[in-house]
């Protein structure tokens, strides 16, 4: 049977005719675009022509404002750390709990090198804390980082009002939007966001590849120096291939926009309400009224999450879990945690996230199989009775602490 | 994707033993919600010989925490509780064809389990002694609780001690940093200064110099 592929969030496909596009410039388009030759002159028109393509994706004002890097990890780096040198008398950094690792761990660095850093709460439903954003908003923060939309919940922030809400205040806004781009319109020069990272793996482009947006005229310090690749602020020889199918990826990504908006989410919607409707006990996390299109997390109680992994991909289906045991770490996903999600139902949570390449066929595979896996599982689960779970689950089976 | 071994997969896939034993005179539960593991072990022993009749499990856990179990459950069957007793987690994990770093946790679990089973037949009460923490070193699998505890048993003050007493850090010495991390935070209770320009102590240097491999130190600064 064909594998079904519901972890978009992770990574994504690379479409076919992205790896078109950029084929030649793995072969006879060679050329190292600073040359001046005629095989570097070509291969600087097919960058340019790129930059413009991710300009159009973002609504731009410049194409210049367009930095293209090896990740979203380094744009994030970049974006947080040329913040804190452009203002080093500038000692503190807002963001929240739910940022990915990217931006968390570099905050995290920067607290033990004695920064002050705000991170703000979400409610249950995965909803910022904006009164705490308002408080903290000062004259002594460097940059406010926060991500469009949240990687495991699909959770939209409402980035825009807050870029306002910086700016009036003198403070720079930065913010991942790796899970927004592609999925939702946007358009960088009717708002105040002064720095965006992007990922091409996340848009159907491939790995190896992401853009930092820098609004023109914003104080940046780079984070790599040496030649003059992207005017200075990212040495280093151009990943060609990469860049040109992240250009063509953004280009399709905006034809594709009202599909992804439409029928992804009408999929995304049929695999909830399918799932929900069959199995008891299972709840969608996160802010369900306002979320990307594509991603459905449902937390399926009293089962763990790399159990319903292992059951999904022997039925040739790839999903994904905050559960603790899928990362290796001693706790579930941060994320479920700063919601306030039960331990019991934390760990079972799954996240499965769609493309423009799923089918209903393949949803309805989904709702086909999950009950039974969930069943199955249920029954090895010392919180699970015959039909339902234990009475007073938490009392019923409390383990000594190991 | 964790590197499974067939066993694993085996026994995650079709589990043995699950659930609780009819008329079970032994029980044991261990486990911590938070790191997303739990397990009731029940056991049926014959009074008469101490010989483990039925043994069943309930387990709330990932791949290998339901194969550690399930497996378990298959190597005490027909034991006594004198035998069934000295396994240990290493056995767990052997009979498993071997489990990632990450993951010995679930056989440490399984044996605890048995432990508490065993226990609470006798009736007695199973105390914990160990408490885990989050895993630094992979290679040979060694978490943040032990290397702190050793630090200060020990008064350890570089990399090189942690790795002559522990193990931590002996292989790819990619966990150095976090090593280091704790040396701070265990050096500054004390109030000292964690200095990595610092020269082993001086019984690991010593252990170090006489040939004996990291183990062997660890008995020797022991006094073992």
């Amino acid at each position: 049977m064909k594998p079904i592929y519901m972890d978009n969030n992770a990574t994504t496909c690379v479409d076919p005719r992205v790896v078109e596009t950029m084929l030649p410039f793995l072969t006879e388009q060679f050329g190292n675009p600073s040359s001046m030759h005629r095989f570097g002159d070509q291969v600087g028109r097919a960058l340019k022509r790129a930059r413009e393509q991710v300009q159009s994706l973002l609504g731009a004002e410049h194409a210049s404002e367009v930095i293209f890097t090896s990740c979203g990890t380094e744009s994030d780096s970049t974006a947080i750390l040329s913040a804190v040198r452009a203002q080093p008398q500038r000692r503190e950094i807002i963001t929240t709990e739910v940022e990915h690792p990217a931006v968390l761990n570099v905050c995290e660095q920067l607290e033990k090198e004695g920064y002050t850093i705000h991170r703000l709460g979400v409610d249950g439903q995965g909803r910022l804390d904006l009164a705490h954003y308002r408080e903290v908003l000062s004259d002594q923060v460097a940059v406010a980082s926060i991500m469009w939309a949240n990687n495991e919940t699909g959770t939209l922030f409402p980035v825009e009002s807050m870029a306002e809400m910086a700016r009036a205040k003198g403070v720079m806004f930065h913010t991942d939007a790796v899970q927004a781009v592609g999925k939702l319109p946007i358009d960088l020069k009717y708002t105040c966001i002064d720095m965006l990272s992007l990922s091409g793996h996340k848009l159907h482009a491939p790995k190896g590849v992401g853009v930092l947006y820098v609004r023109r005229g914003l104080r940046f310090r780079p984070l790599l120096r040496g030649g003059h690749q992207e005017r200075g602020r990212r040495a280093g020889t151009e990943n060609v291939p990469g860049i040109i199918a992240l250009g063509r990826a953004a280009e399709l990504a905006l034809t594709h926009m009202d599909d992804e908006r439409r029928r992804v989410r009408v999929l995304r919607d049929r695999l909830e309400t399918g799932l929900l409707e069959q199995i008891p006990h299972a709840f969608v996390t996160g802010d369900v009224d306002n979320r990307l299109p594509n991603t459905l997390n449902i937390a399926f109680e009293y089962i763990e999450g790399e159990s319903i992994l292992l059951m999904l991909n022997q039925q040739g289906i790839a999903a994904s879990s905050g559960s603790a045991c899928t990362s290796g770490s001693l706790e579930p996903s941060h994320v479920m945690r700063a919601m306030g999600i039960p331990y019991t139902a934390a760990h079972g949570s799954v996240r499965f996230s769609l493309s423009r390449f799923n089918t209903q066929e393949e949803v309805d595979r989904v709702i086909q199989v999950m009950p039974d896996i969930v069943a199955r599982l249920r029954k090895l689960s010392p919180y699970w009775g015959e039909d339902g779970p234990v009475e007073d689950p938490e009392q019923a089976f409390a383990p000594a602490y190991a | 994707m964790w590197d499974y071994s067939e066993k694993v997969k085996e026994h995650f896939f079709n589990p043995r033993n699950v659930g609780v034993v009819r008329d079970a005179n032994a029980t044991g539960e261990v486990g911590s919600i938070s790191c997303g593991d739990a397990l009731r072990l029940t056991l049926k022993v014959d009074p008469e010989s101490g010989v483990i009749q039925e043994a069943g499990f309930q387990t709330f856990g990932c791949g290998s925490a339901v194969a550690s179990s399930s497996v378990l459950t298959e190597m005490i069957i027909g034991l006594t509780l004198d035998e069934a007793e000295r396994i240990n987690n290493d056995d767990i994990a052997n009979a498993l064809g071997g489990l990632p770093p990450e993951k010995m946790h679930c056989s440490v679990m399984g044996h605890e389990a048995l432990q508490a089973a065993i226990a609470n037949y006798r009736g007695e009460v199973w105390k914990d002694d160990h408490e885990e923490g989050a895993l630094i070193c992979k290679c040979f699998a060694i978490d943040a609780v032990k290397i702190e505890q050793t630090i200060r048993d020990h008064g350890l003050r570089t990399v090189q001690d942690v790795t002559g007493y522990t193990k931590a850090g002996g292989g790819c010495s990619t966990c150095h940093e976090g090593i280091e991390e704790l040396l701070t935070r265990v050096l500054s209770e004390k109030g000292e200064a964690f200095d990595p320009e610092n020269h082993a102590t001086e019984a690991s240097a010593s252990a170090k110099s006489a040939g004996l491999p990291p183990m062997n130190i660890r008995a020797m600064a022991m006094g073992e």
